[in-house]
């Protein structure tokens, strides 16, 4: 989609009055989350549903904690796994310490522990890495990241090597006689937790420290002249995103009872880079977004496709080229229209460009799998499945029949697409404006 | 009586190239005071050193009696010192309340506090009401500032530095690059805003300088060539030769 994103809606905070009404209102907002929260498993009846769901809120927590470093503080780290790490891994060697005659401490609060892992490190290595923003801080995270995931290689008594570290939620104690044993109730557990977390980190984006991480993001100099060491409010920042990673990563150790290297890797932190920019960090709800969509394709995606990760790569780069407000930041764009009851008109124009691009989509996409099938399977197998077709591969047949359909979608999005945007225009002008 | 800004032979060079050259400077409590000179004179060199963005070679800088030599700027401005800057220098992504709403937080005792929500409290409210009205702004409260005309971020410029309720201030150019009518009503602000401080102000336009200021600060080449009220400047024969020769910007 292209239609033109102006500019100042990125990062905007439109202040919120204190009145009743909007305080109702916002309540109203968490209220609605939580009985959706607890609706879900009811709804959707698809039993491979709540495992992803699961991942899902542990993706929401960590990618939200993130976007308090890149969204409001104006910190791009590149080793924010790091937290989420070990935070997870203390979280699973006190679960492991836990049970009878051991450690008094049940499966709910263990996030807590987590969190506070988490943010014991994001103290230690924030000490030093919030001293400057921008590249400096960048090329800190990535430093620290690699400083993390070589020891792992070397600490095998807390990292567990390379089986990683196993533990088991049944062995601790009941809280409540609340049992964790199926999915189903480490859903209702996590789903809990990324409430309670996603509650306080909002609340913390409107606290005078958060508001002047918002500030220090802009102008870390003005900051500084208005009485605030920009340092100061960029380390509470990061102590804060510290523990919120930690819990995500104490849910993590929960619900699959591992942990490994992989988790507080760089492939880690790309992941939650990624999701998050894909949501939209310009928004609190963008991270959510964010965190859904990428954990919903990586789990679809990855049971239809070998190159998946290519796919969420290409994903990325589109949001960066032509939506780099993100997933938010589309439907916020769209709320002037909304507004003005003029989002019919856009139907038309924007199925048009989705039909267009569609048809690109899938001329790509048949490109690249042809790609992949002829390069990674053996030259005996001469067929192979796409898009509900058997395609001869090794003909020249599909991969014409693939490349026209990209290059006609391509063609037919450049003509699509203006005509999109002048809709959106037309109907994104106040009432009333010529 | 303690000065509000004492400078001690304050020497500043970048990189072997000396800018400011020895200024000893005493800026009475209470008073408006201009600070003059040709582009190149160190003008806006020497707000950097007295406000800590800039570290000084030698000397020393007093705020209210207090050495504040060295210190880091938001330290400086924790004393009760505030500027602005002849680049406006805003929050460009956060509203206009917010960028006001930010600069009273730590005046008001806020600090890093991430236990209380700013739009509960109620004295920020209202001395971010109060900062708006002056400013002429309220119906852009909800604004992005970056989207603000240059006469309006120039205002909000002058906002953020008084809204702490600081007693020392220092506007860097604040009427720079405005029409007639716009400077009015800058220097009508500015009256209003600084009554009862101490204000230090680099300002160009003279008309402006001899409206507002009781004493007038001439610095030529990194040095402070004469000190003293604006009738002495005005008859005063080195500040003609060194600055003011050109008779029409007398105004």
């Amino acid at each position: 989609m292209s239609a033109p994103a102006p500019a100042t809606t990125r990062h905007v905070e439109v202040a919120a009055t204190a009145s009743w009404t909007h305080r109702l209102r916002r309540l109203g907002v968490w209220l609605a989350a939580g009985a959706l929260l607890l609706a879900l498993p009811h709804v959707v009846r698809n039993p491979v549903a709540v495992p992803v769901m699961n991942q899902m809120g542990i993706a929401v927590v960590f990618a939200l904690s993130y976007n308090m470093l890149l969204g409001q503080g104006g910190m791009l780290s590149f080793g924010h796994a790091v937290y989420f790490g070990l935070g997870g891994f203390i979280a699973a060697h006190v679960l492991n310490l836990a049970g009878p005659g051991g450690l008094y401490l049940p499966v709910p609060v263990l996030p807590l522990v987590g969190g506070l892992g988490g943010l014991l490190f994001a103290a230690l290595f924030g000490s030093f890495s919030t001293r400057r923003a921008g590249t400096v801080f960048a090329m800190i995270s990535l430093g620290v990241g690699e400083l993390i995931a070589a020891s792992s290689l070397i600490f095998d008594g807390f990292f567990g090597g390379e089986e990683g570290v196993t533990t088991n939620r049944t062995r601790a104690p009941l809280l409540l006689g609340l049992e964790f044993t199926t999915d189903r109730q480490v859903y209702y557990l996590i789903a809990g937790w990324a409430l309670v977390a996603a509650a306080l980190m909002y609340s913390f984006s409107r606290t005078p420290v958060g508001r002047m991480a918002n500030a220090v993001r802009d102008n870390a100099e003005r900051a500084e002249f208005v009485g605030y060491s920009a340092r100061w409010v960029r380390f509470v920042s990061f102590c804060a995103a510290g523990f919120f990673a930690g819990v995500a990563g104490g849910l993590f150790a929960i619900n699959y009872e591992i942990l490994t290297a992989e988790n507080l890797g760089l492939n880690a932190s790309g992941a939650v880079l990624l999701m998050t920019y894909i949501g939209g960090i310009g928004y609190f709800v963008g991270p959510i977004l964010g965190a859904v969509v990428f954990t919903f394709l990586q789990s679809m995606l990855s049971d239809y496709t070998g190159i998946w990760l290519l796919y969420l790569g290409i994903m990325f780069l589109a949001t960066v080229l032509f939506v780099p407000a993100g997933l938010a930041g589309l439907i916020a764009m769209h709320l002037p229209a909304w507004r003005a009851g003029r989002l019919r008109t856009l139907a038309a124009p924007y199925a048009l460009t989705a039909l267009v691009a569609l048809v690109t989509a899938a001329g790509v996409i048949g490109l690249l799998e042809l790609v992949h099938f002829v390069v990674s399977t053996s030259p005996s197998r001469t067929t192979m499945r796409l898009f509900w077709m058997t395609v001869p591969a090794r003909t020249l047949a599909p991969w014409l029949g693939f490349a026209a359909a990209a290059a006609a979608g391509a063609l037919g999005v450049r003509w699509a697409a203006p005509r999109a945007a002048a809709a959106f225009a037309a109907a994104s002008r106040p009432p009333g404006a010529p | 009586m303690t000065p509000a800004i004492e400078l001690v032979d304050v020497h500043k060079d970048f990189g072997g190239t000396p800018i400011i050259r020895g200024v000893s400077l005493a800026i009475e409590a209470g008073t408006r005071q201009a600070l003059i000179g040709p582009n190149g004179a160190g003008k806006s060199t020497l707000f950097n050193l007295i406000t800590g963005k800039h570290a000084v070679s030698r000397g020393r800088i007093r705020l209210k009696g207090e050495d504040i030599t060295g210190l880091r700027p938001y330290a400086i401005n924790r004393r009760g010192l505030s500027r602005s800057f002849q680049v406006t220098n805003i929050f460009p992504w956060l509203s206009v309340l917010e960028n006001v709403r930010c600069s009273v937080l730590w005046a008001l005792g806020y600090r890093y506090s991430f236990w209380q929500r700013v739009e509960r409290a109620r004295d920020v409210q209202e001395r971010a009401d109060a900062v708006l009205e002056q400013l002429n702004l309220t119906a852009r409260r909800h604004v992005p500032a970056g989207v603000l005309s240059y006469a309006e971020q120039r205002a909000l410029e002058i906002g953020i530095t008084i809204a702490g309720g600081a007693d020392v201030i220092l506007l860097d150019e604040p009427t720079s690059g405005m029409s007639r009518s716009e400077t009015e009503q800058v220097v009508q602000l500015i009256r209003e805003v600084t009554a009862g401080k101490t204000l230090v102000m680099v300002e160009h336009d003279m008309s402006v300088v001899f409206d507002l200021a009781d004493r007038i600060a001439v610095l030529v080449y990194g040095e402070v060539i004469a000190h003293d009220t604006p009738e002495r400047i005005r008859a005063s024969a080195a500040v003609q030769e060194a600055y003011l020769g050109v008779p029409q910007t007398t105004g």
